[in-house]
């Protein structure tokens, strides 16, 4: 008989400081209650709310015009639906491939070089002792990441152009001829990518210092007494200590995979290399605003967050199967 | 007599150790060489740049490039411009990230987590372009100076690094000890964890700051009117566009002068504009270093 009593209380002795809620109306009220008290904390949260709803969510729901015949007039709901016709028209139009390919041809390549330059950098500064040199190179290298995109491009621009640049110096020594490597379309996927490394490798590499600074020193002695070189210490002890940061980051750049680059890479288009230049984020420019279809816009811009979103989450899943680490 | 900690590099090791060096040395230079390239380039006469007899240190000092810059009244405005969006706009960035950020930081707020989840969703999915230009456009401010602060006025990225620190800097009990002593929850905002949090307010001032000089974006999209142009759209007009005043050229001689003078102005006007930054960027490095060190961390 008293067992049969007991249980309850046991279950309850298990949490002794959560309180005891009898049914759900009092703990509404106990809820209510913690609201009250704070109320001036709700206050403080509203204004940043406010933003979220109107600057974030309202042009979420504003991509149902990708579905719709948008014009001013009748604004947003009211404006007649029209299903998919503006996907179909993307998707059959000759330049969807072409756009698509370059979107992902840029990306890969990037993620490709650029991933790994800032870790083959932080690896390298790992190995230095000396502060005042590990400190000036830190220094130099991170410093290319305050510089503008419209600057970036600028320093291209002249560092590249065939009569000032000094690039077209180097090959007039070498007897070639002044070439203007911003307008060859083959270039430009190389130049988009390597411009970012040199800009943002270095600000890559801190987080990784960060990371490598906080490996347990006994690993390295233990690794020392036991006779392991430099290389095999990097590959044994650095590198594997780098993967989980290094998971989290590669998520963090896949999830930006198809927006990547709007910015930099409309700046650098020109007539000229425009065939491996235009992406689909710079298509979406020029086809909502330039033109103002802001439905077919609304519906290649839709199509790419999808893309993205997909690529976000099964990045984030296989990453959490094949390693602890993931976003969420 | 015994030193067992002091174990001999190896042959191979100081081999690896020298083509270590080797390798930070040349990525240093390549880093380095265009950077000083530019600046040299910008005090050097126009015949010496466009020649291309400038390598390493100035050719004919000269100040012609910088004259030239800041005779340009599209230039002094956009600079002007850019630096009333970058006080404004930082200043509402901070005080909306803290607004935030600090209430998502306590465990007695209720709605913490439901808030959270709103805040991932828009970093994983976004209206777009035409979307989010409606809606500056139905607020009719297209066009002012407020589509330049108020679609940017919070990121929700550094929302969430600032919500990180707020947790572990600033314990719970602070905040129920003030609330027994009957302190509110805004006295308690401004009196204790403003003052405690200096370090992540200059991290958050420094990025949103920098994102705001170098912002270029908003303006081709929002702004129309040139006497609203930022220095970065100034700059995309001049240095991508290639596109100067003709008024400016009356003959042939002087266009030529003027030919000289614009590849000249080029580079003075790059490093005009990078200036700010890169100047302030010594000393502010430590705190940026420790902003991404705080962004790392697991929210």
């Amino acid at each position: 008989m008293q067992k049969r009593i007991r249980k309850p209380e046991t279950s309850l002795q298990g949490q002794p400081h959560e309180p005891a809620l009898p049914d759900s109306k009092s703990s509404l009220r106990f809820i209510g209650k913690k609201m009250k008290r704070h109320w001036q904390l709700y206050l403080v949260v509203f204004l940043p709310l406010l933003y979220l709803v109107i600057f974030k969510y309202i042009p979420m729901s504003g991509v149902v015009i990708a579905f719709k015949e948008y014009n001013v007039i009748q604004g947003i709901w009211g404006s007649p639906w029209v299903g998919l016709k503006y996907f179909d028209q993307f998707f059959e139009s000759p330049n969807f491939w072409l756009y698509l390919k370059n979107t992902l041809g840029i990306n890969m390549y990037g993620l490709l070089v650029g991933f790994p330059a800032p870790i083959l950098l932080a690896l390298a500064l790992n190995e230095i002792r000396n502060g005042f040199f590990k400190s000036s190179v830190q220094m130099i290298t991170y410093a290319p990441y305050f510089i503008s995109t419209v600057i970036m491009v600028s320093i291209l621009i002249v560092t590249l152009s065939p009569s000032v640049g000094i690039i077209s110096k180097f090959t007039q020594i070498l007897g070639i001829e002044n070439t203007n490597f911003m307008g060859i379309p083959s270039l430009f996927k190389s130049i988009y990518v390597w411009s970012d490394v040199w800009q943002f490798s270095g600000y890559g590499a801190i987080i990784y210092i960060a990371a490598l600074a906080g490996v347990n020193p006994e690993l390295y002695e233990s690794a020392k007494v036991d006779g392991a070189s430099r290389m095999q210490k990097i590959f044994n002890i650095d590198l594997p200590s780098l993967i989980p940061v290094s998971v989290i980051l590669l998520i963090l750049n896949l999830g930006n995979f198809m927006k990547v680059g709007f910015e930099k890479v409309y700046l650098m288009q020109n007539p000229l290399n425009i065939s491996t230049s235009e992406v689909i984020s710079t298509y979406v420019y020029k086809v909502g605003l330039l033109s103002s279809s802001f439905s077919f816009s609304t519906a290649i811009g839709f199509f790419n967050s999808i893309i993205n979103l997909i690529l976000l989450v099964s990045v984030n899943y296989i990453a959490k199967k094949l390693s602890s680490s993931s976003l969420w | 007599m015994i030193k067992a900690s002091r174990i001999r590099e190896s042959y191979g090791d100081r081999l690896f150790l020298i083509g270590v060096y080797t390798f930070l040395i040349m990525v240093t230079i390549i880093v380095l060489f265009p950077l000083i390239f530019i600046i040299s380039s910008s005090f050097s006469s126009p015949q010496a740049v466009v020649s291309g007899k400038v390598w390493l240190l100035p050719v004919d000092f000269t100040l012609e490039g910088y004259k030239a810059v800041f005779r340009n009244p599209q230039i002094v405005f956009g600079y002007l411009n850019s630096l009333y969006y970058t006080v404004i706009g930082t200043a509402v960035n901070v005080a909306l990230t803290v607004m935030l950020a600090y209430p998502l930081a306590r465990k007695t707020f209720y709605g913490r987590n439901f808030i959270m989840v709103l805040l991932v969703i828009t970093m994983m999915f976004e209206g777009g372009l035409i979307p989010l230009y409606l809606v500056v456009k139905n607020l009719h401010i297209l066009d002012t100076r407020w589509a330049m602060i108020l679609p940017g006025a919070m990121a929700v990225f550094q929302v969430i690094v600032a919500r990180t620190f707020f947790q572990t800097t600033i314990p719970e009990e602070i905040a129920e000890a003030a609330e027994l002593d009957g302190c509110s929850d805004i006295r308690f905002i401004t009196s204790m964890v403003i003052p405690l949090s200096k370090p992540i307010l200059a991290v958050l001032t420094l990025m949103y700051a920098v994102g705001h000089w170098n912002a270029y974006f908003d303006a081709l999209i929002f702004l129309k009117s040139a006497e609203l142009f930022p220095l970065q759209i100034v700059l995309r007009n001049i240095l991508i566009l290639n596109s100067i005043d003709p008024t400016m050229v009356s003959n042939v001689d002087q266009m030529l002068a003027q030919q000289g003078l614009k590849d000249l102005l080029k580079y003075s006007l790059i490093v005009v504009a990078s200036a700010p930054v890169l100047i302030i960027y010594p000393f502010v490095q430590k705190h940026f270093v420790k902003g991404v060190m705080i962004g790392s961390l697991k929210g």
